[in-house]
């Protein structure tokens, strides 16, 4: 059986930056969508969750929103990365690679490895 | 950057109130919306499709919280909830609250004065360059009140021979002038100094330039004059055009150089000398000579160590010197080893001032503990009675730390105000100081800075000392158990056993302040009552300074004798007399005398080195000093008779033996001073004559007549009122001199100086005494009501069963009384081991005098009853059958 996965927050707010940057302006609904898509439903998270995300990374400047209608004609807000929200992704990606890198190593290193 | 933007966004939400939900309303609901078609799209039931998307969508109100908690500044929103419920309950109780803030303003305010005077006298540094490494020197021998360290001639020695002074300054700070500008004259007193003194502490003038070392030239060859700010204000009008001028002091012409800065007072804190002039002119100030004189003790040393020189090495360096003076001149310096001192406050009295203001501090926070114990208890017996309350609150899912900060909140709030009014009342307090000039001089108490932080750290402290009680007790109980039983019956025993330490800590403190101020007062009395040797009381000191107007000589002589003349004839006055020096005015010191037959005048051939007084026939009996045997000196002992003196007992005894009839066996003995051979014609009783804790001093009495002093200082006793006296000597005294200047105060208020100490020491334990008796009222009080209310019914419960009145006492007081009994104990043991501390503030403290002790229990048993007679009284008052109908 699959174990799905709890999200760590500053995960989380990586995950809705890169949704926006690929996809485009989106409401909230999309994102979570879209995570729960991408992980393959191996992430689950409380959708409601997403919201406090949301609200801090627009705050920080990452995201900007606004009012809209949906593709089927439902008004719903829509949040879209800003170009502070394109830099903050950009760093926090070469943060991370560098740590899973790291990581990785550690966990690659047997026990001759340096001797 | 993100994190201050983010602040910002936030700290604009949270001013920018109400909160809005509608946004959050609106993007959930969209939210739902989408996942219920997407759902229905899946193939589920509409009503089953809405329903999992809400559960997908995870806890609305948590997520709400949480949105908020983003939003907004929750610490921030939380604290000015908290602050405005404090208020709202403090303001429903005002009897507690009010006794809670007056108790801390007390506390609070007694604290900030003491560390404002603190702060002045300790803290702040002299307003010179570099004030550590100033340095003043003192004679080894511990010394109280005298500032003059050496001759004007050793000074030089010094100066020239040391190796270890970067710079060395003399001063001699009891100069005084008549100051004559415009044909106003003021007197005025300031300080004679070296040329460098300037250069040496490296200060600035305000206006003009001060003078140098190298504006000297030899005696009398520097005319010059700095003023002080407050001189340059009430004399000249602060005008500047004053640099420059010419002004007359003691009728010689002195040229204003500059103006020293407000804050610079030379280097003794209690000082305000109006002006400095140049040493190198004394003289013309003065009207004699002590730059060649090696036995006129008149100079205070200050100096600047060389960089890396160590005080040690400074000193053996001086030692070695005064080493060489003794051994060159053996007649007149006595080679007593010195050391270093930090100058300011009054040389050696600085140890005395330093140890006072310590040990008030010590006393005064403890006066603030004992308040702090007892806001603890008072706010432990309310967290008690609200129990029910908190108990509420967390069974609706306050959290405990919630409930602690709000109790912690509710002890800031109180311990916020009690602490900004005793700043307030402080702050007047201190005010009133600045504007009194104290026997000791002028100080000026600054709230500054400094002072602020410390009452601000006081009041948080305090509010943690006493809040941190209750928060416990909150943080410990369970709502389960309070809601179950109420407060009544859960007497846990350790909650009241917590509140029974802090009470008996308080009666402990209590006590030992208490004891501390009947120290003082004790001491303050007997020092009132030691035996002066002269009466003050009913005597009036009348200055009228001869040597303004007359010559020195016969003429002077005569003069002195005219005006004692015209003063006794007035009607009223019993006797007069004239003096060099009156007792206890500082400026001691002994000069050698030797036996007869001595021809090599060596310090070390000396036998004795009394003080010496000239005085006019009849100085005895106006000041009151009893004549044991012998004759008083008179008119008729001129410098063409043979030499007499007047000696005291101690004098007698030390030189002729301890005989019983020491007294009169010294009549007719002769001695050596300053070269006469001079015999003994009459014994005075002792007295005190540098200050009221010396030892008995043997002390010659010269007659004026033989000697060639011309200040002198008229003693006048007459039972009228010292401005009568000066209309009626001025009348008097327009025969023999028609302009005398003439200055009456009375003796007593003259000698407030010497009694300031224990004045303010016994004011000051006094103060805390009070309020330390007021804490211990009201903490056994509150203890003892509080616990009768909380049992009413079980008294009732008693007195229905028939127990007798006895027995509801000891169950409604007893408690508080045992705590009073055992408090007490601590407290005067406490006193016992801190008659160091108390050593420090009274002069021969003596905690275990029985006087004290019987006095400090009486008193706290008093205050005890006094405390518990209105709850014992209400218990007594129980009614059962009333009080078994209520609840």
């Amino acid at each position: 059986m699959k174990r799905k996965k709890e999200v760590h927050q500053g995960t989380l707010a990586m995950m809705v930056l890169k949704t926006l940057d690929v996809l485009g302006p989106l409401h909230g609904y999309g994102v979570a969508r879209r995570i729960e898509q991408i992980s393959g439903e191996l992430l689950s998270i409380n959708q409601g969750t997403l919201y406090p995300v949301l609200l801090r990374l627009e705050q920080e400047g990452a995201v900007a929103s606004e009012w809209g209608i949906s593709e089927n004609n439902r008004r719903s807000r829509f949040y879209r990365l800003t170009r502070a929200g394109s830099k903050l992704l950009e760093s926090e990606k070469r943060d991370w690679e560098q740590t899973a890198a790291i990581i990785a190593r550690f966990f690659e290193a047997k026990a001759g490895d340096l001797a | 950057m993100r994190a201050i933007r983010r602040f910002f966004t936030r700290l604009l939400n949270f001013t920018a109130r109400p909160r809005s939900d509608k946004r959050l309303r609106e993007e959930i609901e969209s939210h739902i919306a989408f996942q219920t078609e997407e759902n229905i799209l899946a193939g589920m039931e509409p009503q089953q499709a809405r329903r999992h998307a809400r559960l997908k969508f995870g806890a609305v109100e948590a997520i709400r919280e949480d949105l908020h908690a983003e939003k907004g500044l929750p610490f921030l929103e939380n604290l000015l909830l908290d602050v405005r419920y404090a208020l709202r309950v403090l303001w429903k109780s005002p009897a507690f609250t009010s006794v809670a803030l007056v108790t801390l303003m007390l506390g609070i305010g007694a604290n900030v004065v003491v560390f404002g005077v603190l702060n002045a006298v300790l803290l702040h540094p002299l307003p010179v360059s570099d004030p550590q490494n100033l340095y003043q020197l003192r004679h080894q021998a511990w010394m109280s009140g005298r500032l003059l360290t050496t001759s004007y001639p050793a000074f030089e020695d010094f100066r020239q021979r040391n190796s270890t002074f970067s710079g060395m300054a003399g001063i001699y700070g009891y100069s005084h002038a008549a100051l004559l500008w415009r044909n106003g004259v003021v007197n005025v007193s300031g300080d004679e100094v070296t040329g460098n003194y300037f250069d040496l502490l490296g200060v600035q003038p305000e206006l003009g330039r001060y003078f140098h070392a190298a504006d000297e030239h030899g005696p009398d060859s520097a005319p010059y004059v700095v003023l002080s700010d407050a001189l340059w204000r009430s004399a000249f009008h602060a005008d500047p055009g004053i640099v420059g001028a010419t002004v007359e002091l003691s009728k010689h012409p002195f040229t204003v150089v500059g103006v020293a800065p407000a804050q610079f007072n030379g280097t003794e804190r209690f000082a305000r000398p109006d002006y400095w002039m140049p040493m190198a002119n004394e003289e013309q100030v003065e009207g004699s000579d002590y730059l060649h004189n090696r036995t006129s003790i008149t100079v205070t040393v200050i100096g600047r160590l060389k960089p890396g020189v160590k005080p040690q090495q400074a000193t053996g360096n001086l030692n070695a010197i005064a080493g060489e003076l003794a051994k060159e001149y053996p007649e007149t310096d006595e080679g007593l080893p010195l050391r270093l001192i930090h100058p300011g406050l009054l040389g050696d009295d600085g140890d005395v001032i330093r140890g006072f203001l310590l040990s008030v501090t010590v006393l005064a926070l403890l006066v603030l503990a004992a308040a702090c114990a007892n806001l603890a208890s008072l706010f432990a017996a309310r967290t008690a009675d609200r129990s029910r309350e908190l108990a509420l609150r967390a069974a609706l899912g306050s959290s405990r730390g919630r409930l602690m900060r709000q109790l912690l909140t509710e002890a800031v709030m109180v311990s916020l105000m009690g602490g900004a009014a005793g700043l307030l009342g402080a702050y007047l307090l201190l005010g009133a100081l600045n504007r009194w000039d104290s026997p000791y001089g002028h100080l000026e108490v600054s709230v500054d800075v400094r002072v602020y932080l410390a009452a601000l750290a006081l009041t948080l402290g305090s509010a943690l000392l006493f809040g941190i009680v209750p928060a416990r007790q909150a943080f410990q109980s369970s709502p389960l158990q309070m809601m179950k039983s109420g407060p009544v019956d859960t007497m846990h025993l350790r909650r009241f056993a917590l509140r029974d330490l802090l009470l008996g800590a308080q009666i402990a403190i209590c006590t030992l302040l208490v004891t501390a101020s009947l120290v003082a007062v004790r001491g303050m009395v007997q020092e009132l009552h030691a035996p002066l040797g002269f009466k003050p009381q009913g005597a009036m000191l009348v200055d009228l300074d001869l040597s303004q107007v007359e010559p020195d000589g016969d003429l002077a002589l005569e003069k002195e004798k005219a005006i004692v003349e015209a003063a006794s004839s007035i009607s009223g006055v019993t006797a007069v007399g004239a003096v060099s020096r009156t007792p206890m005015t500082g400026g001691m010191h002994g000069i050698p005398i030797f036996r007869p037959g001595t021809t090599e005048f060596k310090l070390n051939n000396s036998v004795l080195a009394p003080y010496v007084f000239q005085m006019s026939p009849g100085y005895l009996e106006a000041a009151g000093t009893r004549l044991l045997s012998g004759r008083d000196v008179s008119w008729q002992d001129t410098s063409k008779k043979p030499y007499v003196a007047v000696v005291n007992e101690t004098f007698a005894r030390k030189m002729w033996g301890e005989t019983s009839f020491g007294v009169t066996q010294a009549i007719g003995q002769r001695f050596i001073l300053w070269g006469n051979l001079t015999e003994v014609v009459g014994v005075a009783e002792d007295g005190k004559y540098h200050d009221l804790q010396e030892s008995p001093q043997p002390v010659v009495y010269l007659p004026v007549s033989q000697s060639e002093q011309s200040e002198m200082i008229f003693v006048v006793r007459s039972l009228r009122a010292p401005w009568e006296m000066a209309a009626a000597l001025q009348h008097a005294l327009s025969g023999i001199e028609p302009d005398l200047s003439i200055t009456v105060q009375s003796w007593s208020d003259s000698l407030q100086r010497e009694l300031f100490p224990a004045l303010a020491a016994t004011v000051a334990l006094g103060v805390m005494g009070l309020l330390a008796a007021m804490l211990a009222v009201t903490g056994i009080f509150g203890m003892a009501a509080y616990s009768v209310s909380r049992r009413m019914k079980e008294l009732g419960i008693r007195v229905a069963l028939g127990a007798r009145k006895s027995q509801v006492m000891s169950a409604a007081v007893g408690r508080p009384m045992i705590l009073l009994g055992v408090g007490s104990a601590l407290g005067l043991l406490a006193g016992v081991f801190a008659s160091r501390l108390l050593g420090q503030i009274v002069y021969q403290a003596n905690p275990r005098d029985p006087v004290v002790v019987i006095g400090a229990v009486l008193t706290m048993a008093l205050l005890g009853i006094a405390a518990s007679a209105i709850p014992a009284r209400r218990a007594l008052a129980v009614d059962p059958s009333r009080l078994m109908r209520e609840d």
